[in-house]
């Protein structure tokens, strides 16, 4: 028996159906926690999918930004959110035919979409390029060729315009509030004992009186 | 690693396969669990001379036994689940944070080629498994249903995403100049005796990933998460019994583990400082480096007093980020004009 070929296929249906299923109760959960929970096991096994089709290093990527990182944001956010969920619930059928709506449109941009892309003439010209062997080369250095060197304006591009996106977020949220107190590091490494205190020689029966402030 | 015992037990078919799998797996694990014992004992030991103390000394010659007294303590208490918490996931939480701990040791290597799994992205493995760490911590956090494990919870998110950046560009740094991921070939590029290791050349660097490691893992200065005098225990306040246990396993495997990747990237791996003592096996001298870095972490742990949240933060942020990225801007560099590194 080939038991070497059985275990990738045994490993597809289960990381498979784990995914699907997965993918389900993320809408199905009543709990927000919950759906973001089975959201994190859907990537998760998302990435072992990868993992047996040869793409080591998207797998890896996979995990590392969307569970280690994206992931944790969503599950800090809906943790503090203060949800009543029965309150939730209602009306959800009032709303469901807008729901149903929205996604048939979403749906039918996506089809015409594939249906009437075209690709520009490099695409053509590096697609014909033959496709190493996986045993030959590092899918890690192969991605980094076709990133870096054949596709390397449009890289840039997608950068910049995550940078772009970035600072207009950074921008459109920070804001100097009036009468908040903040720690000022540079402020308090720079104070000194003799800034902090004075040390007074009180009388007997007399006390002191408060110290003024130095300027 | 898996090969070698297949071929050793001579039989042929699945099922020799996976017990060849099985057997790696135990060779890796049960060694790990009785040195995380002994790692416990090593940390209160260095942290009770530190004090000026004697520290364990009843259980066992020298008291060398405290650590599995402890354990049976834990596994005979019980589990206490609260009645407000999520119970599902306050119990997968612990099993996560100790799983998590464990299977990162299937790609680290003891020798050439002995290692559960040579990946070629190694590192990256090991880098999403410990991104993935900070579950087991909000998980518990939050299915606790308690203030002071929410706050430590959250806390904790905070700090090792954070901190997860910048060891990730130390990381570069490495990968640039050996040019591959694999953590073997990274060891083997530093053959050749000390003055070969990377910690000469990435001294610096060094210095930013054992301090990143120590948020990483939660170890004082940076054990905000649990901090006992203003969150009780964090995390782990609901948690007793072996779930408790689990917690503690696996916050002592992370670290065995930091100190193994600090070993593996800075100090050679398996080699021997002068050559001349190869002839010593090399999971001996890797141990040792990983003793040394523990005896570091413990260390650190004895002499520097916590810092404050907003401190941690600020280092993470404003002085490891900046500070990484430009040593990943100057280590491509050297390394684009052959300076050092072997892709010039």
């Amino acid at each position: 028996m080939d038991f070497s070929s059985m275990l990738p296929v045994a490993a597809f249906w289960l990381f498979a159906s784990i995914t699907i299923l997965s993918g389900l109760l993320v809408i199905l959960a009543k709990n927000p926690v919950h759906s973001v929970l089975w959201l994190i096991l859907a990537f998760f096994s998302a990435a072992g999918l990868f993992v047996l089709m040869g793409a080591e290093f998207l797998a890896m990527l996979l995990v590392i930004v969307y569970v280690g990182a994206v992931a944790v944001l969503f599950l800090f956010v809906v943790m503090m959110l203060d949800i009543n969920f029965v309150e939730l619930r209602q009306g959800i059928m009032q709303n469901a035919p807008i729901g149903v709506v929205v996604g048939l449109v979403l749906l039918a941009e996506l089809g015409t979409l594939g249906a009437a892309w075209h690709f520009g003439d490099d695409v053509a010209k590096n697609a014909a390029a033959p496709t190493p062997v996986v045993e030959q080369v590092e899918n890690t250095a192969a991605l980094g060729n076709i990133i870096y060197t054949d596709y390397i304006f449009i890289f840039q591009m997608s950068g910049l315009i995550l940078l772009v996106a970035m600072i207009g977020a950074i921008v459109l949220t920070h804001r100097t509030r009036p009468g908040v107190r903040r720690q000022d590091v540079s402020k308090q490494n720079a104070r000194r004992p003799e800034d902090a205190y004075e040390l007074v020689d009180v009388e007997v029966g007399k006390g002191v009186a408060l110290p003024t402030k130095k300027g | 690693m898996v090969e070698a015992l297949y071929t050793l037990f001579g039989g042929e078919g699945p099922f020799f396969y996976f017990l060849a799998i099985l057997a790696s797996i135990f060779a890796i694990v049960l060694p790990l669990l009785i040195s995380v014992a002994f790692a416990v004992y090593f940390d209160r030991k260095i942290w009770a001379a530190v004090q000026m103390r004697r520290g364990p000394n009843v259980v066992g010659p020298f008291g060398l036994l405290q650590s599995f007294a402890d354990g049976l303590k834990l596994f005979l208490k019980e589990t206490v689940i609260p009645a407000g918490a999520n119970k599902v996931i306050f119990l997968i939480a612990p099993m996560i944070t100790f799983t998590l701990a464990l299977i990162s040791w299937a790609v680290v290597p003891f020798g050439e080629g002995v290692a559960i799994a040579d990946l070629n992205v190694g590192i990256l493995y090991l880098l999403a498994i410990s991104s993935l760490g900070v579950y087991g911590i909000i998980m518990s956090g939050w299915a606790s249903n308690s203030r002071y494990a929410f706050l430590g919870a959250l806390r904790s998110a905070a700090q090792m995403v954070s901190y997860e950046v910048s060891i990730g560009f130390v990381l570069v740094c490495i990968l640039v100049s050996v040019g591959s991921l694999n953590l073997t070939d990274i060891v083997v590029a530093q053959k050749g005796g000390a003055h070969m290791w990377n910690m000469w050349v990435f001294a610096p660097v060094f210095v930013i990933f054992f301090i990143s490691a120590l948020a990483e893992t939660n170890r004082p200065p940076f054990d905000l998460p649990e901090a006992e005098a203003e969150l009780v225990a964090g995390y782990q306040v609901e948690y007793s019994s072996m779930a408790f246990a689990l917690f503690f396993l696996g916050e002592y495997a992370n670290i065995l583990l930091m100190s193994a990747v600090m070993a593996i990237l800075f100090m050679g791996g398996w080699y021997a400082p002068v050559p001349a003592l190869d002839f010593i096996p090399g999971i001996v001298w890797l141990t040792l480096k990983i003793a040394l870095m523990f005896w570091m972490f413990a260390m650190v742990k004895a002499f520097v007093p916590r810092y404050r949240y907003d401190q941690l933060m600020r280092l993470g942020w404003k002085v490891f980020l900046p500070l990484s990225l430009a040593f990943v801007v100057i280590y491509s560099g050297l390394a684009v004009y052959g300076v050092i590194g072997n892709i010039g």
